[in-house]
């Protein structure tokens, strides 16, 4: 399994009447999801919006390989994630998903570049390998010059760029971005959207972006919209964006 | 993940917190540094003791009182000078070969001084059995053992105690309130680890000894071989003749390497029991790694969420923080290593004690203390490799 892999006509990434249900104590239960369909192909665009509590990181949890849903179907490249080990779950995270979170989750002790590469421990490679590729990646998205300080030393957006660079280091085929501006003032916002975007164009990853701003959700080739965990709308439109792609040098 | 990258990621989160990760394996250092402390002590003590024995040469037969078995308690002797008598006269020139001995403690005064020592009842010909030279005078004549003479001869020590820088020979000292005449000074002998130094020793005959001490029994009998090949038969000797008089669990026959044998034996023991002590605080050690390892995985959450969500699998995580727990009690236990060799080399250079760093001690005090990372690491090391990744992630 790499990047582009699977077999065509497969999607990347199928949901099929994916229910969740949270079971609280004593007899209260929250339908999170009720029944969600959609499909992810390779080099998609998508950004899921909702009001909070509709189930958007519900969601992303399932289509990241997280967790499994109660009811319905997550398939990545047609194998369903229901019936995939823990081992194989961990296998298919590590190779097909990149993920860049709100707070960017960086571990402070380490430098830039042995946050890079930390996925990268994961599977079998040369400490030289995950250094070369993780020194790339952190150059691919502007930080070519800060692979040695540590997240403390970064601000927040080039804290978001050092997670990114961790997303791209395995050239997974989708980024599973969680309100990726959420921490970030409007303007650097647009840059790490811009960033995004480039790596989905450039290298047909495909992109999913969880937001609840509007003006994010509009850059996207497509817009899913989630109420009360059912998805209530689901199309394809024409993106508005401010500032051009940008790719850092 | 490789095992060259999980133990750079575990030493990356010791020092990480350096303080902490020093004060979390602080009982294993300790642990530690007092098991190879006291077995050295202990080690010291046995090499010092069986060094002693060994001193006196190893033709040497000892006959002591009871069945031989150092376990039990202490039996009463039967032998009286009947005994040791017979024994010499069974033996060829038994004269010299055979010395029976009491001791008992005394004061001992002259010149206005007065040290209480040890003071030996010992045959005529005891300082040659024994291997002690006389440095001054002469030792005692068979006729000062049979004529209950009150001569002496003094310890080099003692003899300086007594007399400062006079000839002590010839002079008058008295023992337990008696008056004795010195006839002998023995040679020094140096210092001794264990009780007094052999330098305070004094001799009396063993008959004014018996008296002097009001015992009617001699504690010990020795009997020189003059070859290492004649230690068998002069054993038998001694065996029947004594066995002819007493019943068979008055007496025990052993030879010098049979009592530094036992007498090894015991000491060895002794610093095993030390030394297990000692590792109990390592394990009380080991409960305060465990402790501060679970404190470690429920703040490490995130990140244990984290890994998990870039493909780290559950025995990823499990086996990251169980060699960090091991990593933390190795580096406890070489640094524990070395403050324990300091201090045995500080315990050497003060005290008569030599302390005697074994490669053993060594061996294990670094084997527990990572076994102890081991044991005490799985606990926390599972439960951060059972943690739901979507649950570590929203962790705060
Ligand atoms: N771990 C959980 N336990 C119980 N209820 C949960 C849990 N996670 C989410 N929920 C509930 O599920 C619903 C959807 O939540 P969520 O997926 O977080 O929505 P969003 O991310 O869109 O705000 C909410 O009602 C929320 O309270
Ligand atoms: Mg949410």
């Amino acid at each position: 399994m790499r990047g582009g892999g699977g077999a065509p006509g497969v999607p990347l990434l199928e949901a099929e009447a994916v229910e969740r249900t949270y079971r609280m104590g004593g007899d209260v239960e929250v339908r999170a999801l009720r029944g969600v369909s959609f499909r992810v192909d390779r080099g998609d665009y998508v950004a899921i919006v909702g009001t909070s509590g509709s189930g958007k990181s519900t969601l992303l949890n399932l289509i990241g390989a997280l967790d499994r849903p109660d009811g319905g179907h997550v398939r990545y490249d047609g194998r369903d994630v229901r019936e995939m080990s823990d081992t194989e779950l961990a296998e298919l995270r590590n190779v097909r998903i990149g993920f860049v979170f709100q707070s960017f989750h960086l571990l402070s002790r380490m430098t830039a570049r042995d946050n890079v590469a930390m996925p990268l421990v994961y599977r079998t490679s040369s400490p030289k390998e995950r250094r070369r590729r993780a020194t790339e990646a952190l150059e691919a998205v502007g930080l070519g010059d800060r692979v040695d300080h540590r997240p403390t030393e970064l601000s927040g957006g080039q804290q978001q760029r050092v997670a990114i660079a961790r997303a791209l280091v395995t050239e997974p085929a989708l980024i599973l971005a969680d309100e990726p501006t959420g921490n970030l003032d409007t303007r650097t916002g647009e840059e790490i959207m811009g960033l995004l975007e480039g790596i989905q164009a450039d290298r047909g990853t495909a992109l999913v972006v969880i937001t609840h701003e509007p003006e994010i959700a509009g850059r996207a080739g497509r817009r899913i919209e989630l109420r009360d965990g059912l998805v209530v709308a689901d199309a394809v439109q024409i993106p508005t964006r401010s500032t051009p792609a940008a790719v850092a040098p | 993940m490789s095992p060259r990258e999980a133990l750079r990621t575990a030493f990356q989160a010791i020092l990480a917190n350096r303080l902490r990760s020093f004060l979390t394996t602080l009982g294993v250092v300790i642990g530690v540094m007092s098991v190879v402390l006291l077995v050295s002590i202990g080690q010291g003590a046995r090499s010092e003791i069986t060094g002693a024995i060994e001193g006196l040469g190893s033709n040497l037969l000892f006959v002591l009182p009871g069945s031989g078995d150092f376990g039990g308690p202490p039996t009463r002797s039967r032998f009286t000078l009947d005994e040791v008598e017979a024994v010499a006269r069974a033996l060829p020139r038994g004269e010299e070969r055979v010395s029976g001995q009491v001791l008992g403690t005394e004061t001992v005064g002259a010149e206005g001084e007065r040290v209480t020592t040890t003071v030996y009842g010992v045959s005529a010909g005891h300082t040659t059995v024994v291997d002690r030279e006389i440095a001054r005078g002469q030792g005692f004549a068979p006729s000062d053992v049979v004529g209950n003479r009150r001569v002496a001869l003094l310890g080099a020590d003692v003899a300086t105690e007594l007399f400062a820088d006079l000839d002590p020979i010839g002079r008058s000292i008295s023992i337990g309130g008696s008056r004795f005449r010195v006839v002998g000074v023995l040679e020094v002998v140096g210092s001794s680890a264990f009780g007094p130094s052999q330098d305070e020793d004094v001799y009396v005959p063993l008959t004014t000894g018996m008296r002097l001490l009001s015992v009617s029994n001699v504690d010990t009998i020795y009997v020189r071989s003059d070859t290492t090949e004649a230690l068998d038969a002069d054993r038998e000797t001694v065996e029947r003749v004594l066995g002819q008089r007493l019943a068979e669990d008055q007496f025990t026959v052993f030879t010098q390497d049979e009592i530094v044998g036992v007498v090894g034996t015991i000491l060895q023991i002794l610093t095993f029991v030390l030394g297990a002590i000692a590792g109990i605080s390592l394990l009380v050690g080991g409960v305060g790694v465990s402790n501060i390892m679970l404190v470690s995985v429920s703040e490490r959450t995130r990140e244990i969420g984290l890994r998990k969500a870039l493909g780290a699998r559950t025995r990823d995580i499990t086996a990251q923080f169980l060699l960090e727990a091991v990593a933390l009690t190795g580096l406890g236990g070489v640094l524990g290593l070395g403050i324990g060799v300091g201090l045995a080399q500080v315990v050497t250079l003060v005290s008569p004690i030599p302390a005697e760093v074994t490669t053993w001690s060594v061996a294990l005090a670094l084997g527990v203390s990572t076994g102890v990372g081991l044991l005490f690491g799985v606990l926390p090391a599972r439960r951060a490799g059972r943690l739901d990744p979507v649950e570590a992630l929203r962790h705060d």
